[in-house]
Parts: C-alpha cells; structure tokens; sequence
C-alpha cells in the first residue's frame, strides 16, 4: 500500500502534514464516489436548473426562466401541495404511532420485543415494488379485499374503484406509506426506551409517580434527540415517497396523487426536460432543509 | 384524599391501558404482516381462486401455475462476460433467474464496496486529526439529509458520459457514494479507546496495519451493521434502478416485475409469485442478520 510508504520514512516530520497525507489516503477511495457521484451531481443540479436542457444536444443558458415557468405551472403548485399534505399526515402519524408501539412493545419480553419489531419492520424490508404489487390487488375494484370487506360487513353500498378516484386515492397512498415508514422509527423507540435512565424512573415512582407520568416526565424528554431524528428521516422519506406513486397511479387520476418527486421524475423521463426538472429539484432540497432547519431549531429549544 | 386509594386506582389503570394496548398492537402487527401473507398465498393460488370476488383466505390447493408463467415470459443468457469486442454469454434462462443474479450481483458489489470505503473513511474521520476534516464531515451530513432524488438526472447524464448507463455499475457506484455507511462506521470507530490506536503505532505499526488489525477488528460488528443495511437497501433501491437499466436482461428483480406489471397490469398471480421472488430471498437475509442490522439503524442515530 502506499501509504505505508509515508508513515515509515517521515515519521520525523510534522505530526499534522503526515496525519493529513494518511488521512487523505484512507479517505481518497470514498471520497472517490463521494465527489463524483454525489456532490458532482448535486452542484450539476444546481447548475443544470439554469439552462433549458434535454436530450441529444447542447444545452442553452436562459436564466431564471425554468423557475419563472415553475411559478407560473399549477401542476407544479398541485404537487407541491400534496407533498406537504403527505408529509403533514405522515410525519406526526408516524412519529406517534411508532412511539406508542415502541413504549408498548418494549414493556414485552425480549423475544417480543424482538419479534414485534420484525414484523413492524417487514414491509420495507418486502421492498417497495412487492408491498405495491400486493396493495394494487388489494385495492382493486373487482378483487380487492378492501371493496370485499367494506360491501359485506355494509360499510360500503357498492365497490370503489380507490385508486382511481380523485376522493381517496391520495389517502390510499398515505395510508400504504403509513405502513413502509413506521418500521425504522419504532426500532429507535425500542432502543431509546432502553437507554432511559432507569434510576431516575425509579426515584420517580418512589415518590407516587403514575406510569403515565414517569412516561411523560422522565422517558420523553430524555428521548428527544431521538424523536428529532425520527422526525427528520420521516420527512425525508414522505417527501421522496416515489414507487407507490409510480407503480399505483403514476399521479392520476386528475393530478390528485402527483407529488413533486414524480413530476420531477415525469419531466425528467417522460418529457426529457431535464433543466425543468432539475429547478423543481432545486426547490425540493430548498423546501426540505429548510423544514429539517425548522425542526432542530425546535428540538434546540425544547 | 386517601392516598393509598388513589395509587392503586392509578395502578389498575395503567394495568388497564397497558392490557388493553398489548391487545391493539398484536391486532395491529397482524395486518402489518397480512401483506405479506397476501403476497406468499397469491403466488400460490389458481387463477379462479386470485380473482375471486370473495376472497380465498387459504389456497385450497397450492399450484405453480404463476411461477411457470413468470418463467416463461421473459428469457436472457445467464450471465455474459464481456472482454473487449469478445462476449462470453452463458446459457438461456427465464429472465427472472437473470433479474435474481443481477441483484444479488448488485447488493452483494455495493456492500463489498461501501462497507471497505466506508470503514476507512470512517476510522481517520473518527481518529484523526487533519487539516479539512470538518468540511469533509460537514459535506457528508449536509448530503445525507437532502433528498437522494435530487441528484438522479445530473446522475443520468454523467452516467450516459461514462459509458456506464443501463450497466448495473450506474446503480452500484451512487450506492457506495452513499455517505451514511462512513456516517455510521465514524460513530464504531469514536467508540473504540484511542490509546489503542496509539499503543499500536508507538509498536511502530504502519497506519494501514493499525487499521488491518486493530482497528478493523474492534469495529466489525459495525462493518457487519453497514454491510447489512446496504445489502437489504440496494436490493431495493428501486428509483435508481429504475432511471439506470433498460435492456430486458439488465433489470434487477424489482424492476423486472414492475415492468410485468406495465404488460399485464391486472395478472395479480403472476406479480404475487414475482413479488415472492423479489420479497423471499431479502426478508431471509433480513431474518438471520437482524441483530446487525438493528444495531446499525440506532448507531447510525446516536447523534442524528
């Protein structure tokens, strides 16, 4: 290895220079991927927003103009609106469904705990293409379960077609994203309610405190780094809440489940706008640092 | 007030609240895993039996018949080797067992790769002290919580430059650009004693051997949490997979079922037995090495 080479023959040498060439030499094959399939492609984003490109030839400077055009598209305005709604509902659903299953399951034995948190988690582990396929026959006009249920037991006067109607198909959506994002957090759950400092929780029912407020009192503050985080990825990941949309209703019916993420996508890959596409990009990251901003500060203060 | 009376009204209701959620949460974990149940028995079933009107809670009888026409649909060499201008193609087979080895060729290359870059990234990132170190760590906390989808058309474009599109390296190189395995690693390594690192070199050890041998060692519990995490998260990976591969016999096993469904949107047989196809293989790997993996997720959290 080379650097082997540099730290047998110049130990004498200033401590920083060595630890820095070393540092780099480890550094440099992730570093590699790093810049050029993240960072790269992040600045080129940035810059490719300001051009009017596509496929198959040079692209042309025009300014601002594909933010102008973005302002002005009410597809663009609809899909950033259901974004947020999907991101308003989820996010704290998530966030508080997956703390009462986690305080539920974690008074459990260690072999249910252990298998809850399996089976909480299997549906992103089934992968998104598998858990769409079997959601798309559950919801199906003629043969899903759902339309079955709700006829016989009466819920329903006739079958719905609920991925094809403008009225559910964005809850039908939220719902099966519901199902694929509580996984991750109710394993940090598990394991924060693990790590709470039994001693205080003690001392606190020593003194008459009920369950509920040793829960509320002691345990939540103490897990707020914790729910920080759960809220950050959870935004995250309803933000980019793709395959569902792609595989499901690919944004239909009238525009009702078209979210940012797959306007980018249609934009990019069905109408080859890739400058259109990469403003709206833009506006995305824009939206979601400074959500992820808001939250810490949030989480700062408290 | 009677005190007394008091608490151990609160006690039964707690006991209460607890019994009663215990109960919810079995309920609620039941249709969690029903999907899946839904997606094992369909791939079973007959055609009749599929698309009942009244649904067929337990096959009456277990067939084959949508395996052999996800079998038959499709078909591509097994493999093919390419040496320059030379290509080397292995035996015809349903395309779906080509799907299989190009992801498990996929997520085993992306693990290999991230959990070695990764692993050394993360040790100096932890351990050393260097001129740039807090730029480079900001650069890598600042990429995890932007949305990965931002990047993919500039990615596109620069694989089409490279040469590299519809190869499965398109899909591969992003994974291992990915920086939370260094993320994850860096939080292993600051948990290892420093002094260790030190005793080593005063040995007069060469830094590549501190990390061989001492270093990796104590950190492979988190290597084995990274290695775990990208596998199952490459295989499926969709998005990517879906921008990068075109021709029939580059899909990964995901994206050659949806692209089934494309052709025969309202065959539920057939996308149920290639749902288990893609589903199986990955919740058995997930079964078996879920304590890494569990590991991996509240480490890479610790400081969020």
């Amino acid at each position: 290895m080379a650097n082997q080479k540099v730290t047998y023959n110049k130990k004498t040498r200033k401590l920083m220079i060595h630890e820095t060439v070393t540092s780099y030499l480890f550094l440099l094959p992730f570093l590699l991927f790093f810049a050029g399939f993240v960072i790269y492609p992040m600045f080129m984003c940035l810059f490719t927003s300001f051009f009017d490109a596509t496929m198959g030839r040079e692209d042309i400077f025009i300014g601002f103009d594909n933010y102008k055009t973005l302002f002005n598209d009410p597809v663009f305005w609809k899909a950033l609106w259901n974004t947020l709604i999907i991101v308003v509902v989820s996010v704290p659903v998530t966030c508080a469904f997956s703390l009462w299953v986690a305080s539920v399951i974690s008074k459990m034995h260690v072999a249910a705990t252990s298998a809850f948190r399996c089976i909480f988690y299997l549906p992103v582990v089934t992968g998104s293409v598998a858990v769409t396929m079997v959601w798309k026959w559950m919801f199906n006009n003629y043969y899903g379960i759902f339309n079955y249920i709700g006829t016989s037991t009466g819920m329903l006067e006739k079958n719905i077609n609920w991925l094809g109607d403008e009225r559910f198909a964005l809850a039908c959506i939220i719902l099966i994203l519901l199902t694929t994002s509580v996984g991750q957090p109710i394993v940090l759950y598990v394991s924060a309610l693990d790590n709470v400092d039994r001693s205080l929780v003690e001392a606190a029912e020593v003194d008459g405190a009920t369950q509920m407020q040793a829960f509320w009192k002691i345990k939540w503050p103490q897990m707020m780094p914790t729910t920080l985080y759960i809220l950050v990825i959870t935004t995250i990941n309803s933000f980019q809440c793709f395959a569902l949309i792609q595989l499901l209703t690919s944004g239909g019916p009238n525009n009702s489940t078209m979210t940012i993420m797959y306007y980018i996508y249609y934009n990019a890959f069905k109408l080859y706008k890739y400058g259109y596409g990469n403003a709206m990009g833009v506006i995305l990251a824009l939206v979601i640092a400074a959500l992820s901003a808001v939250q810490f500060k949030l989480g700062q203060e408290k | 007030m009677n005190e007394k009376k008091l608490t151990k009204n609160n006690a039964a209701k707690t006991k209460a609240y607890y019994t009663i959620s215990f109960v919810l949460v079995a309920i609620i974990a039941i249709l969690f895993a029903f999907p899946l149940y839904w997606i094992l028995t369909g791939a079973f079933k007959t055609g009749a039996e599929i698309n009942a009107t009244t649904p067929v809670w337990v096959p009456s009888e277990w067939v084959m018949d949508n395996f052999t026409r996800l079998m038959s649909k499709r078909t591509a060499p097994l493999f093919e080797l390419t040496f320059g201008k030379f290509v080397i193609a292995g035996p015809v087979v349903p395309a779906a067992i080509r799907w299989l080895v190009n992801t498990v060729f996929m997520s085993v290359s992306s693990m290999l790769l991230t959990c070695l870059t990764a692993a050394m990234a993360g040790y100096v990132l932890a351990k050393k002290n260097f001129w740039g170190r807090g730029i480079v760590f900001s650069l890598i906390v600042c990429a995890m919580a932007l949305p990965k989808q931002v990047i993919l058309i500039p990615l596109l474009r620069e694989m089409s430059t490279l040469k590299l599109y519809d190869t499965i390296w398109a899909v591969i190189f992003p994974i291992v650009g990915w920086p939370f395995g260094v993320f994850l690693l860096k939080q292993f390594a600051e948990g290892i004693p420093t002094e260790m690192v030190e005793a080593c070199r005063i040995d007069g050890a060469s830094e590549w051997r501190t990390f061989t041998d001492v270093m990796f060692p104590m950190i492979k519990p988190g290597v084995g949490a990274c290695a775990i995490f990208t596998f199952i998260n490459s295989w499926n990976d969709y998005f990517m997979q879906l921008i990068m591969l075109t021709s029939n016999k580059n899909l990964t096993i995901s994206l050659g079922i949806a692209t089934m469904q494309a052709e025969n949107s309202t065959d539920f047989g057939l996308l149920m037995a290639g749902s288990a196809l893609a589903a199986v293989p990955i919740i058995i790997v997930f079964l078996i090495f879920q304590k890494y993996f569990t590991k991996g997720i509240t480490m890479g959290a610790v400081k969020g």
